[in-house]
């Protein structure tokens, strides 16, 4: 047999990079780390091939071979087979070899790929026996044909044409469940639909009372925001009071539904998918499909109409929070009396206002409930999709609130109010 | 086995949905259940007869949830027809469907409970919906059930405050709070240890000797196939159809299948296991 190299499996040993120049008791420590490396080099795995005669590749298996020391590439072995003469058969010498794991298994299954692709008969016979029946243990089931994913490229054009399709599909999927959500609401206007009571008032409190801590802190906060803002710019023109006017019209026309809407759609949208997506991967919606009862009209009824008749409460308690937030930076930093702020606002708004901001909060109650509902109804099974059924639910509310908002505005403006 | 369905007159009278003498309560024709292109499986006939315990068995991912859940009509069949007595389920209207199913009581894998109600809610839900009893009827009815499943005391539990085998009774007392017909059962045995299985095969034997059910069981346990099951079939993963049909002891004993022979003998009997080990 000749030799034709060997491998191994730790690439650069840590005592190779120690500096060449440093002090005495560097030295020692170097020296140290030298003598640690050549016995851990005796101890990890080698790999060499030879040739038994001209046409048989013998690969030299020896030392201890572990994952922790790497793995050695299968290609050396395609390497060895590409050299002339080429080797006809393919066996092993693991007289050297001493204790193995699973990286030994590894290059060995990428070894017998090899064999397979090349049609190369390969004697096994000197591996240990553990080795060999691991390895009849692995190929024992042939690979499924078409179950392996292939690795595909999808170019940005692509892409975009993919998600494009998808925004269509799921606005389809959107105003289709919409459809179905209002005539259940008919059957419920006749006295035909079926849901408990206890659970509409649960739901009830939990996206009315339950949420007027967060709508207390953001609409007042961005009552503070909107006059702080407005009182820098307005001070310069001596118009500090037109702050008043400022967050009154902002709150009532816009933004007291509009964050109402947000809140309750990463709030109470996310919370819908959630329970309606757990639901479906424990069965529960299949069960009472099953057992006649329609889950639009038992889980998804109640859950439309609390939002819708709580969000207006909500978008109402929003306004005066905003114009609370305004008249406490006009108090304390435009030296606005409160008497004086709230007559200013009572001359900006209009009744009007205040009802069209609630319209459009009912409005965006039975969107945000609808797309959570959607999202939950939709849920893969498995616990990730519970989190990204919430998560769409979030992002489908709140762009559909930006959209009908955007209609809102073209539509009030060509009607005057 | 009667059902309270409304009569012509307002009140509420008991009719049998699925006679003895009548066509068999379920018949399965030339079925075939895909996702999108991909054929799961396809050509499935088979007739399950009054008072059968029949066994939907089959290696994992052969299809067999698949195959209740296209006869519960959860999933579309691509072909074929599901027929419950003289009723083509596949073709009927959604309302019909909805009337239809209010004679089946399904357990599924885990229960199934609504985690949101008590379990005697649970139970007492399909009372309400679908019967005239008043509330304290209805409490009355559904301790019953929880007590015939051996869950008496339970009623004001949770199912989060309940073991894994509690939820599968109680599952099925909520299956049999309407006294259906035909009962399914989803893995009933799946998670539970072997005594607790047993104890569930004992309580669907009782339901079918007692009430005179139809029952339709997906398992893959050797164990309740061969204590409960009279009839069954099998499906095929690799040939995507079904390869044998029968009471599974007449399988075991007759049928030369080497696939349905594997399955029924654990990988094969011992002596074949010995030779494959030693040889």
């Amino acid at each position: 047999m000749r030799g034709r190299g060997t491998v191994g499996l730790r690439k650069t040993p840590l005592s190779d990079r120690a500096p060449k120049n440093c002090a005495t008791v560097h030295r020692v420590l170097y020296c140290a780390a030298r003598m640690q490396a050549v016995k851990q080099s005796l101890r990890s795995g080698e790999l060499s091939f030879a040739r038994s005669d001209n046409s048989t590749l013998v690969i030299r298996l020896s030392g201890d071979w572990h994952l922790r020391h790497g793995l050695p590439e299968p290609e050396l072995v395609t390497k060895q087979l590409d050299i002339a003469p080429k080797p006809t058969k393919l066996t092993f010498d693991a007289a050297g070899l001493h204790d193995w794991d699973s990286g030994l298994l590894t290059f060995l299954i990428g070894v017998s790929e090899i064999c397979r692709t090349r049609k190369l008969p390969a004697d096994w016979s000197p591996l240990p026996e553990g080795v060999r029946g691991l390895i009849q243990l692995a190929e024992a089931v042939p690979e499924k044909t078409g179950a392996r994913h292939e690795a595909s490229h999808t170019s940005f054009i692509e892409t975009l044409g993919k998600e494009a399709i998808s925004f269509a599909q799921g606005l389809d999927d959107f105003l289709r469940f919409l459809g179905e959500v209002t005539i259940a609401f008919g059957r419920l206007a006749v006295g035909k639909a079926r849901f408990r009571r206890v659970d509409l008032m649960v739901v009830i409190q939990d996206c009315g009372a339950d949420a007027f801590g967060i709508v207390t802190l953001v609409t007042f906060l961005v009552g503070v925001i909107l006059a702080f803002e407005g009182a820098v710019q307005l001070q310069q023109f001596g118009a500090s009071i037109f702050v008043a006017d400022l967050v009154a019209i902002a709150m009532t026309r816009d933004m007291g539904a509009m964050m109402a809407a947000i809140i309750m759609a990463g709030r109470t949208g996310a919370a819908f998918a959630a329970q309606l997506g757990s639901m479906k991967v424990t069965q529960e919606i299949d069960a009472l499909t099953t057992m006649g009862v329609s889950p639009l009209e038992f889980l998804v009824l109640p859950r439309v109409l609390a939002l819708f008749l709580m969000i207006p409460l909500l978008c109402v308690y929003a306004d005066c929070l905003g114009v609370a937030g305004g008249a406490f930076v006009s108090a304390t930093m435009l030296h606005i009396s409160l008497r004086t702020y709230l007559t200013e606002t009572k001359n900006a708004i209009t009744l009007t206002m205040i009802f069209g901001g609630i319209f459009k909060a009912a409005v965006y109650g039975i969107i945000i409930s609808v797309a959570g509902c959607l999202r939950g109804f939709q849920c893969g099974n498995s616990s990730s999709a519970v989190g990204d059924a919430a998560t769409k639910a979030v992002v489908t509310g709140i762009v559909y609130v930006i959209v009908a908002c955007g209609i809102f505005a073209v539509v009030f403006n060509i009607l005057g109010i | 086995m009667h059902f309270r369905t409304n009569s012509s007159d307002g009140k509420r009278v008991s009719v049998a949905k699925f006679p003895k003498d009548g066509p068999p309560p379920i018949t399965v024709k030339d079925l075939t259940m895909a996702y999108g292109t991909f054929v799961l499986m396809r050509e499935i006939n088979f007739t399950v007869n009054h008072g059968d315990i029949f066994i939907i068995m089959g290696g994992s991912g052969s299809g067999k949830s698949t195959l209740l859940r296209h006869m519960l009509g959860l999933i579309e069949p691509a072909k074929g027809e599901v027929w419950y007595g003289d009723f083509n389920f596949t073709k009927a209207e959604p309302l019909q469907r909805e009337e239809m199913l209010r004679h089946f009581g399904v357990l599924y894998q885990g229960g199934a409970l609504w985690s949101s109600m008590t379990l005697a809610e649970n139970v007492g839900l399909p009372l309400g919906e679908f019967t005239d009893l008043s509330q304290a009827e209805i409490r009355e009815v559904a301790a019953l059930k929880l007590a015939l499943v051996g869950l008496k005391g339970f009623e004001g539990y949770y199912p989060s405050q309940i073991s894994g085998g509690m939820q599968k009774r109680a599952g099925l007392a909520r299956a049999i709070a309407l006294d259906p017909e035909i009962l399914f059962f989803d893995e009933p045995s799946a998670g539970l240890d072997p005594i607790s299985s047993r104890l569930l095969d004992d309580l669907i034997l009782e339901l079918r000797d007692n009430l005179g059910a139809t029952i339709v069981v997906v398992t893959h346990e050797l164990a309740s196939i061969f204590s409960i099951g009279n009839n069954s079939v099998f499906l095929d993963a690799e040939s995507r159809t079904m390869i044998a049909h029968g009471d599974p002891k007449d399988l075991l004993a007759h049928c030369t299948d080497h696939r349905v022979q594997t399955f029924l003998t654990r990988g094969g009997s011992e002596a074949e296991k010995s030779a494959r080990t030693h040889g």
